[in-house]
């Protein structure tokens, strides 16, 4: 497994430092020769690529503010005792457990971009309830259009979320509340005093997991737009074009750019709890 | 009308909150948060629900009803053209990914109970780092390592399609399935290993006779866990097989992208098609398959 991961690793970064984009050298057949650095400057001076990297930060801040606000509210309502508490928590729950591909299908006609007479999806269930104003073209548009399609991400991973948080509030101990209600403070004052600062863990975690999804983001925009359509590009979609061009140089190199920003991001975290792990 | 036994039944939401209101029970008065939370539940439920709807009523449209006014309506005759249409699309990928899914599952849950094993309880030297690095295996993007991947596929002569893919799989899924083993070892008396090890059992030998009757529960939620993510994946599919010989997801993606662009009965038919191997894993093992989601989650 090591060889799978760092070998490969290891490799992809040798790819990304040549010269290779073209099918001849993809097959072995031409040669290929190094280059250094020269691939990642020219991706990241290119005005296309800056705009996937800027898709991609748009799409994970849209997608994480609205997985953990909405996950962590049905959570904070449903871990009070509520009636048919299971029945909600498994509907929150089971977009989950379908592929990004199989809905990707359903929301690609429900964020149709038709206006007007010809509008389907949600912008002709806004027409019909009288929200016109509410109609806009989704995906298609170039700045915001990767907004869009985190909107099906967060339907589908929102419950996990709350599945999260909700094992945040029911891993704290009773007694801590029972404490806080004997000390007189209200229900408001035990959430903000004494339950939400227990879940600060739970949430590091799901930002950790929701985060290096989103990173990862490509069944949805490739099943909802296309991979060439400039609108939704993100590194990952890049990098399959790449590859079906053979252009193995870019496209190695575009994998290591997103390996670099996920190992930023996820190294602290492993750091941080392997050091907890030791000291127990 | 009956008298409500406390039980969290479907059947008691669906009721709604009003019918339980017997007049002159002082138990739970009427107040703003209450209502307000159950409103939020309620309202969420609908937007949650509202895709289902449109996918199983657009499955069922015959084309004339198919127009942009009617989108949201009821058909105005089911008919199961659609199903059919793309049950005979998709059955051979659906096939394909049973005969994928399947081997990829088991041999990725046994590799990760012995991986586990060792490294809760064999311990050497370095093994947390070693358990670091492949915690990190687990957050890696695939896209850092496809290029070599594809190569080695390649060099190696492995078909592509289904044979390509279950390597993959299998590969791929040993760091979370390692995680869950480990953890849940972690949790099983130290004893019961030790005195396997007095008894003069060799490493081996415990795992066989011991560990690996007691590891059932675990095996269930990394199965279901392989299950769900090899047959919902979409990148290594499109990267290592084509449409002749890869998985549903390709297909499906191929078929709502495809020629029949405009028919969205067929394509909505075929998610459904495609997501209920998984929906029932969902439905019939719901509570492991929330216990592997929270085994996905890292906690060390």
């Amino acid at each position: 497994m090591a060889v799978f991961v760092y070998g490969f690793i290891a490799l992809n970064f040798q790819t990304s430092f040549t010269d290779s984009h073209t099918a001849q050298q993809a097959n072995g057949v031409a040669p290929s020769a190094f280059v250094g650095l020269e691939n990642y400057f020219a991706l990241l001076g290119s005005e296309a690529f800056q705009h996937s990297l800027k898709n991609l930060v748009l799409y994970t801040a849209v997608f994480l503010v609205g997985t953990m606000v909405i996950g962590f509210v049905w959570a904070w309502i449903l871990e009070r005792p509520t009636k048919g508490e299971g029945f909600f928590r498994s509907v929150y729950l089971f977009p989950m457990a379908v592929s990004f591909i199989a809905s990707g299908v359903v929301w690609r006609w429900l964020l149709n971009s038709n206006q007007g007479e010809s509008a389907l999806g949600l912008n002709r269930l806004f027409q019909i309830v009288g929200l016109d104003f509410l109609q806009n073209p989704w995906w298609n548009n170039v700045t915001w259009g990767i907004a869009a399609i985190a909107i099906p991400a967060i339907w589908q991973l929102s419950g996990y979320v709350m599945a999260l948080f909700l094992a945040g509030f029911r891993g704290i101990p009773d007694e801590l509340r029972e404490a806080g209600r004997i000390d007189g403070a209200s229900e408001w004052q035990l959430y903000r005093h004494v339950i939400f600062p227990q879940l600060s863990p739970v949430a590091l975690s799901a930002l950790i997991i929701i985060g290096h999804m989103s990173l990862k983001a490509f069944d949805l925009i490739m099943s909802i737009s296309k991979p060439s359509n400039y609108q939704t590009k993100v590194p990952a979609v890049d990098m399959f074009v790449f590859k079906s061009s053979y252009d193995y140089a870019n496209a190695a190199a575009v994998g290591s750019i997103l390996l670099i920003i996920v190992a930023v991001l996820i190294i602290p975290y492993l750091v941080h709890t392997s050091r907890k792990e030791g000291g127990r | 009308m009956t008298t409500a036994v406390p039980a969290p039944a479907p059947a008691d939401v669906a009721a709604g909150r009003p019918v339980r209101t017997p007049e002159r029970r002082p138990v739970q008065r009427f107040s703003v948060g209450r209502t307000l939370r159950y409103a939020i539940l309620l309202f969420s439920l609908v937007i949650v629900l509202i895709p289902v709807y449109v996918l199983v009523v657009t499955s069922f449209k015959g084309p004339g009803d198919a127009s942009a006014a009617r989108a949201w309506a009821l058909p105005q005759l089911w008919t199961t053209e659609n199903w059919v249409t793309a049950w005979q699309t998709l059955s051979p990928a659906i096939w394909r990914s049973v005969q994928m899914v399947v081997p990829a599952s088991i041999i990725s849950a046994f590799l990760g109970s012995m991986n586990g094993f060792v490294l809760s309880r064999w311990s050497f030297r370095g093994a947390n780092i070693v358990f670091t690095l492949i915690l990190f295996g687990m957050f890696i993007p695939y896209q850092a390592v496809m290029i070599p991947l594809l190569q080695l596929l390649l060099g190696l002569d492995i078909p592509s399609g289904i044979p390509s893919l279950i390597l993959v799989h299998v590969i791929y899924g040993i760091p979370i399935t390692t995680l869950i083993f480990r953890n849940y070892y972690e949790s099983v008396p130290k004893e019961l290993i030790e005195a396997a090890r007095v008894d003069g059992a060799g490493m081996l030998r415990t795992y066989f006779s011991v560990v690996l009757p007691i590891s059932v529960p675990s095996f269930v939620v990394v199965l279901i866990w392989q299950f769900t993510s090899a047959w919902n994946d979409f990148l290594f599919a499109v990267f290592f097989s084509s449409s002749q010989n890869g998985p549903v997801t390709l297909a499906l993606n191929n078929l709502a992208n495809g020629a029949l662009l405009q028919n969205y009965g067929v394509s909505m038919s075929g998610a459904l098609l495609a997501s209920l191997p998984t929906l029932l894993v969902y439905i019939i093992l719901g509570k492991y398959f929330i216990g592997g989601l929270m085994s996905g989650s890292v906690k060390g």
